[in-house]
C-alpha cells in the first residue's frame, strides 16, 4: 500500500503503466529494434540465411509508423467512442512538413540545380512562399511536425465537439475534410508539390537517406515512437483521464451532468491523437522516400480505422498486431493478387465484425477464458490497474475502521 | 470584502427589483440568503408549437423536499432539463439561489454550481466498476489536466467507502455496474449523487424498479439527506410520496395545477379529475 499516492514522481506513474510482464515484452522488442535488427542488417553479409534485407527493413520500419497511428486511433475510436475516418491527413500533414525540410535537404542536386525544390523551378517559381521560411532547418522542421497538424486538428475539433457533433455524422465530416484537403494539395499552386508531392529525397542531417544506417537508424527511431506511444497511451487509459474517457463514450450525458466538460476531454485525446500521427508520418516519408496528396484518400484513413477493428478495439496493443496482420497480409497480396487485394480487405473487415467484435486480441482472450476455469466474463476490458486501485482504497479504508 | 465582491447593484443585468437585497454577492457561488435555493418563474418550453412547460413558476425552499407529481406529458422531465441547462426556455427566469442565473450555464456548469440530477432511466457508467462510478462523480476539480494526474488519496477512497455503505453496495464494489439489478443501479445513481455533494438534488422517478423494501429505504436516505441539501423528487409511487411528507406540487400540461400537503392535493377536485381520478 503507497502511503501517499499523490506524491508519487509522475515518472514513476508512467512505467507502472505497464505491468512486468508488459516491460519485459517492451524490453524483447526494444533489444531486437535496436539491436538485433542493425546487426543483422549491418554486419551479416547478405549470404547469411539470418542477413535481414533492406526490404524489410523498409516494409517493418513502415508498419512500425502505421503502428503508431493505429494506436493513435485506437485511443480516440476504442476509449473515446470517436471513429474518425480522416486520420490519414494528420499522418500526411506530419509527412508534409517534414517532407518539406527533406526537399531543402537536397539543395543543389536536384535535376534543375537550383536551390528551389525541382517542382518550383519547373512551375517557374522565383522565391520560396513564405511557408517555406525556415524549413531548412531540421529543429524548425520537427516543432512543425508536432505544432501544424496538432493545430488544425484542435481548431476543427473545437467546433465539431462544441457542435455536439458526434457518431456518423462526426465521422462523415472528418472523411469531407481529408477529401478536401487532398484536393488542396493536389493543386500545384498550394506549393507542395501538387499530385506528385515531394520525393527524390537525398539527405537527413548530412547523411545520405539511403544508406543502410540511416535506414537503420530510422527504423530504431519508429521503434521508439512507437513504444512510446503505447506506454503514453496506456498511461492514459489507465488513469482517471482514461476513465472518463470511456465514461464519455458510454454516457455522455452522465459525464456533463456529474460536472465535467466532455468538450476539453474529447479535444486534448484528439489532438494527441492527430499529433501521434504527425509524428509517425514524419517518420515514414524519409523511409518510402515519398510522400503525395494519394495519402490523404479517403480509403487510406478507412483501413486505419480497419486495423484497429482487426486488432481489437480498446486494447491498445491489438491496434498494433492489427496494423502488423493488414498490411503484412497487404504486402503479399498485392504482390501475389494485386486485383484481390480490396476484396479480401473487405471480407476481413466484415468478418471481424460480425465475428469479432474484440477483434485478434479479443478472440485471444475467449481462448483463455475459455481453457481457464469460470471466471467472471466480463464485457469489456476492465482497467486491471484501476480494480487494484479500487482495492487498495476499500483496504485503506477498512483499516481506518470505516 | 475579498476581491471580486460586487454589490448586486452592479449588475446591469438584474431588474431593480434585486437591488433590493442590498448585500454582497460573490460571482458563482449559492446565495441562499433569502432561503431559497430554486426560483422557476414563469418558464415556457415549446417544442415545434407544444408547450411542454406553459408559464411555469415554482421555488424550492433550501432544504425543502419537495415532491412533484403529474400525469405523463405535464411537463416534470422538461423541467428538469431547463434546471440542469439542457434545454432553455423561450421565456421566463432560471435562478440558483439568488443570483445564479440557470439559463446561461452549461450543464457541467451548473453541475458544478452544486445541482445533481438522477435521470429517469439510471443512467451510471456500466462499463465501469460500482467504486468507479463513484470516483469519477467525487466533487473535485474536473478539469482534463487534473484528471490526468489525479490520483486517489485516502480521504477520497473513505468518502468513497462511506457512499458504498449508504448506498450499500459495498460488496459490489469491484463489480462492473452494468451486472447490478435494476433497483441496485437505481442506488448507485443516487450514490453518484451524494459524492457530487450537490446543494440540490433532482430525482426523476428515484423509486421505480425497487421492491418495497428497498423503497422504504430509499425514502429514509432522503429523509435524512433533507434539511442539508434540497430535493426535488419527481414520483408516481403515491405512498413513497406520503412517506417523504413535506409539500407537493402537482403539474399539469406544463404548469403548477396545486401545491399544498399530499392529503389537501388528493382532496382538489381538479386534480383528482386530471391525475388521481384517472
Amino acid at each position: 500500500m503507497r502511503p501517499s499516492p499523490a506524491r508519487t514522481p509522475f515518472i514513476v506513474r508512467l512505467g507502472r503503466s505497464f505491468d512486468a510482464r508488459s516491460w519485459l515484452l517492451v524490453g524483447l522488442f526494444a533489444a531486437f529494434a535496436l539491436i538485433a535488427v542493425p546487426l543483422m542488417h549491418l554486419l551479416l553479409p547478405p549470404e547469411n540465411p539470418l542477413h535481414l534485407s533492406t526490404y524489410f527493413i523498409t516494409l517493418t520500419g513502415k508498419i512500425l509508423c502505421y503502428a503508431i497511428v493505429a494506436v493513435a486511433m485506437d485511443l480516440i475510436w476504442g476509449y473515446g467512442g470517436i471513429l474518425s475516418l480522416g486520420h490519414g491527413l494528420f499522418f500526411a500533414l506530419g509527412g508534409y512538413t517534414f517532407g518539406m525540410y527533406l526537399m531543402r535537404e537536397i539543395g543543389r542536386d536536384g535535376s534543375y540545380q537550383s536551390d528551389l525544390p525541382d517542382f518550383m523551378v519547373f512551375l517557374d517559381w522565383k522565391e520560396l512562399p513564405w511557408f517555406w521560411t525556415g524549413s531548412d532547418h531540421f529543429l524548425w522542421a520537427v516543432l512543425l511536425v508536432l505544432i501544424v497538424p496538432a493545430l488544425i486538428a484542435f481548431i476543427f475539433g473545437y467546433f465539431a465537439f462544441r457542435s455536439r457533433i458526434k457518431g456518423v455524422y462526426f465521422s462523415i465530416i472528418t472523411q469531407a475534410l481529408t477529401y478536401a484537403a487532398m484536393l488542396l494539395f493536389f493543386r500545384n499552386e498550394t506549393g507542395f508539390g501538387g499530385n506528385n508531392g515531394f520525393t527524390d529525397f537525398k539527405r537527413i542531417l548530412g547523411y545520405s537517406i539511403t544508406a543502410p544506417e540511416t535506414r537503420v537508424v530510422l527504423f530504431g527511431l519508429s521503434a521508439l515512437a512507437l513504444i512510446g506511444t503505447l506506454l503514453l497511451a496506456r498511461y492514459l487509459v489507465t488513469s482517471k483521464f482514461g476513465r472518463i474517457l470511456t465514461a464519455i463514450r458510454d454516457a455522455e450525458s452522465r459525464v456533463m451532468f456529474i460536472g465535467y466538460n466532455p468538450l476539453w476531454y474529447k479535444l486534448f485525446v484528439w489532438t494527441l491523437s492527430a499529433m501521434l500521427c504527425a509524428i509517425a508520418g514524419a517518420l515514414y516519408v524519409p523511409q518510402v522516400g515519398i510522400i503525395n496528396p494519394s495519402e490523404m484518400a479517403v480509403a487510406n484513413s478507412i483501413e486505419i480505422a480497419i486495423w484497429v477493428a482487426v486488432g481489437g478495439r480498446g486494447t491498445l496493443i491489438g491496434a498494433v498486431i492489427g496494423a502488423f496482420i493488414v498490411n503484412l497480409a497487404k504486402s503479399w497480396f498485392t504482390v501475389s493478387f494485386p486485383e484481390y487485394w480490396l476484396f479480401f480487405l473487405g471480407t476481413l473487415f466484415i468478418v471481424s465484425t460480425l465475428w469479432l467484435p474484440q477483434g485478434v486480441v479479443g478472440l485471444y482472450r475467449r481462448l483463455q477464458a475459455g481453457r481457464g476455469s469460470a471466471q467472471d466474463s466480463e464485457p469489456a476490458a476492465a482497467p486491471g490497474a484501476a480494480v487494484a486501485t479500487a482495492a487498495t482504497v476499500a483496504a485503506v479504508a477498512k483499516g481506518a475502521g470505516v | 470584502m475579498k476581491p471580486g465582491d460586487r454589490l448586486v447593484t452592479d449588475n446591469p443585468d438584474w431588474d431593480s427589483g434585486t437591488a433590493e437585497l442590498g448585500h454582497m454577492f460573490r460571482p458563482g457561488e449559492l446565495d441562499l440568503s433569502h432561503k431559497v435555493v430554486l426560483y422557476l418563474d414563469e418558464i415556457t418550453v415549446s417544442f415545434d408549437g407544444f408547450r411542454a412547460l406553459n408559464k411555469l413558476s415554482l421555488t424550492i425552499d433550501s432544504g425543502e423536499l419537495r415532491c412533484i407529481i403529474g400525469p405523463n406529458g405535464a411537463g416534470k422531465t422538461t423541467m428538469m432539463d431547463v434546471i440542469t441547462g439542457k434545454t432553455r426556455p423561450d421565456e421566463g427566469k432560471a435562478f440558483f439561489g439568488q443570483t445564479l442565473d440557470l439559463t446561461r450555464l452549461s450543464e457541467p456548469e451548473i453541475a458544478h454550481l452544486g445541482i445533481g440530477r438522477k435521470f429517469q432511466k439510471p443512467t451510471i457508467f456500466e462499463n465501469h466498476t460500482v467504486f468507479e462510478n463513484l470516483e469519477l462523480a467525487m466533487k473535485t476539480d474536473k478539469r482534463v489536466w487534473r484528471s490526468l494526474l489525479a490520483l486517489l488519496d485516502s480521504a477520497a477512497g473513505d468518502r468513497i467507502a462511506e457512499t458504498l455503505q449508504t448506498i450499500r453496495l459495498t460488496a459490489h464494489a469491484d463489480r462492473l455496474a452494468g451486472l447490478l439489478s435494476h433497483g441496485q443501479k437505481q442506488w448507485l445513481e443516487i450514490g453518484m449523487l451524494l459524492m457530487q455533494e450537490p446543494k440540490l438534488l433532482l430525482l426523476d422517478e428515484p423509486v421505480a424498479g425497487m421492491t418495497d423494501e428497498e423503497t422504504e429505504r430509499t425514502g429514509e436516505l432522503f429523509l435524512s439527506l433533507a434539511g442539508k441539501h434540497s430535493l426535488v423528487v419527481v414520483e408516481h409511487d403515491m405512498a413513497f410520496v406520503k412517506q417523504l411528507g413535506g409539500k407537493v406540487t402537482v403539474l399539469h400540461e406544463g404548469s403548477v395545477l396545486a401545491e399544498g400537503v399530499l392529503d389537501e392535493v388528493q382532496a382538489d377536485a381538479r386534480v383528482i379529475e386530471v391525475y388521481l381520478g384517472r
